[in-house]
């Protein structure tokens, strides 16, 4: 088992520290998978999470420079290591305006992501930080727990509006309550809702419009002959949804959300080769 | 005109209809009395009176004049409804709270009249949210008694130049002792905390003070705690009127400026704490 890569750019590095600040806001421990040309953050639901689960896909040649690795075997070359997203975000922090950022990994008195950060200075030695983010190995055994999590057969699916609108109103809704609605149907409206004893509030989005979802599957049409007007709905945890819309960074161009109707929401964010995936179940 | 097309319909139930361009100018003075969860709202034809207490010796009253509103009707000569605050300003700013000239939220604010929740419409950008907020028993409020005929002190000053003592406040102590006489101190406010007594003096002359109306020398204790919140209204004002009675009630008027330039008032009223021995001072 091999890894080392580099990133030489600045945006490069920019962009890719936006993404694991937005990992690690939404998880505390998250698996890495590494793969010969893509990196994968990757979450799967647990009790413990509230159910969540989350999944992003990142092609490594347009963030690294160098990226070589080397997996367990041949046949699964792969590498999957779970850390606390945290940890690599602290570190990027670091390597704001950094020259170069090598990562490798490492074997110290565990394993580790040895990040080494080469710092500009002003004489002929350069300065270089390094960062040793403690990794767990998990055995290729244990893989099949972090497969890719399929597009559910969802009732409705939308654009969603402007995240910073709906960033804002969760946000005081989660003042109000611990529970939302999203309800949304294939005229492209999508309601939240949250109901107490000492108010209601409903936020109504319009025009949003439908993703042209191309299926080759007969049985994943499910949501092509339902009545327009009619609401799929999901009532989840306020603040899962909360820490999603807060913790994203990715600046999507595409926006979507999904709905099975009282089973889970699936969030998919897009950025040019960048996808985020976010599901939350639905509570009863 | 955002809700010009569904005012046509459901109007004539409600008791009471206000309107606003921008709701900020609603929710930005009730933050400044917002001290406590809940809130007594008065409405009559002049506008709306939001007034919250604390401890049965201080009240705090926002007034936001019918003229404030785009468009204001109502249909009873009072309309008398308790709220809780918290939940009206989560409301309020539901579309978040920055002052962008770009995105002002629209508010359409109605009431059915007692037993009925009061119905917000907000709307910005074309994202529309409704919010019905339960209205509660309104509870009696403090009457203070505070008649401009028994004032015997009174000063104006410019907000700014109590701001800057009011953040320099000595919180460790537990009162404020305001001074006010027409002669020597003229305005001194005074601290007693743990590192010692601070005095802060206002000369008569100064470029802070627009009016000085002193008749007779008087001191009074007012407890710093019950003070305090009034600095929210203060960091929003840009004048402040500083009247005490014959009694040594305090009242503080807040004059502020809102977005659009027009004026309203916040005011605070506030018991003495104790009466002190001629002696200590």
């Amino acid at each position: 088992m091999r890894f080392r890569a580099k990133i030489v750019d600045v945006s490069c590095l920019s962009h890719f520290s936006r993404i694991v600040n937005t990992i690690s806001r939404l998880a505390k421990t998250c698996t890495l998978r590494l793969a010969d040309d893509k990196l994968y953050f990757i979450l799967s639901d647990k009790v413990a999470n509230g159910g969540v689960s989350m999944w992003c896909e990142l092609q490594q040649g347009n963030f690294f420079d160098e990226f070589q690795m080397e997996g367990v075997s041949a046949e699964h070359n792969d590498i999957y290591l779970e850390f606390m997203p945290e940890n690599l975000s602290r570190a990027l922090k670091t390597a704001q305006n950094a020259k170069t950022v090598k990562i490798k990994l490492t074997k110290k008195h565990c394993p580790c992501l040895t990040l080494a950060v080469e710092l500009p200075s002003l004489s002929a030695s350069s300065r270089i930080v390094t960062h040793d983010i403690p990794v767990a190995v998990i055995p290729r055994k244990l893989w099949s727990d972090f497969r890719e999590p399929s597009v559910p057969d969802f009732d409705v699916s939308v654009y969603l509006p402007a995240l910073k609108t709906m960033k804002s109103v969760v946000e005081r809704m989660k003042n109000l309550s611990n529970y939302v609605i999203i309800e949304a149907n294939r005229n492209g409206e999508m309601n939240l809702k949250i109901e107490t004893d000492l108010v209601s509030v409903t936020t109504h989005f319009k025009e949003l419009g439908s993703p042209p979802w191309v299926f080759d599957d007969a049985t994943q049409s499910s949501s092509q002959d339902r009545d327009p007007e009619t609401m799929a709905e999901a009532r989840v945890d306020i603040r899962k949804l909360q820490q999603f819309l807060a913790g994203q960074q990715v600046n999507p161009t595409k926006a979507i959300c999904n709905i099975v109707s009282k089973r889970i929401v699936h969030f998919l964010l897009l950025h040019e080769d960048v996808s985020l995936q976010y599901f939350i179940p639905a509570l009863a | 005109m955002p809700f010009s097309t569904q005012s046509e319909t459901g109007d004539d139930q409600y008791i009471l209809v206000a309107n606003l361009d921008n709701v900020r100018n609603l929710s930005n003075i009730l933050k400044a009395i917002h001290f406590k969860d809940h809130a007594t709202c008065f409405a009559t034809k002049n506008g709306i009176k939001m007034t919250v207490e604390n401890a049965k010796c201080m009240q705090a009253n926002a007034f936001i004049q019918a003229g404030i509103f785009q468009e204001y009707t109502i249909k009873e000569d009072s309309v008398v409804f308790r709220i809780n605050l918290t939940v009206l300003l989560d409301c309020l700013t539901m579309f978040g709270t920055s002052a962008l000239p770009a995105s002002s939220t629209a508010l359409r604010m109605c009431y059915m009249g007692y037993g009925h929740p009061v119905t917000l419409f907000l709307e910005e950008g074309g994202v529309v949210t409704v919010c019905k907020i339960h209205t509660q028993e309104p509870e009696e409020t403090l009457d203070f008694d505070f008649c401009s005929t028994n004032v015997i002190n009174k000063i104006i000053l410019q907000s700014e130049g109590l701001r800057e003592a009011f953040a320099e406040l000595d919180m460790t102590s537990e009162v404020l002792q305001i001074t006010m006489s027409p002669d020597k101190p003229y305005f001194r406010l005074s601290t007693f905390g743990d590192a010692g007594s601070a005095h802060l003096d206002y000369p008569k002359d100064s470029d802070l003070m627009e009016a000085f109306h002193c008749s007779q020398t008087q001191t009074n204790r007012y407890k710093l705690s019950l003070l305090k919140p009034s600095t929210k209204a203060l960091a929003l004002s840009c004048k402040v009127s500083i009247r005490t009675d014959n009694r040594g009630f305090l009242s503080l008027q807040y004059m502020i400026r809102n977005e659009d330039g027009q004026i309203c008032f916040v005011e605070y009223y506030c018991c003495p704490d104790e009466n002190i021995d001629e002696t200590e001072l």
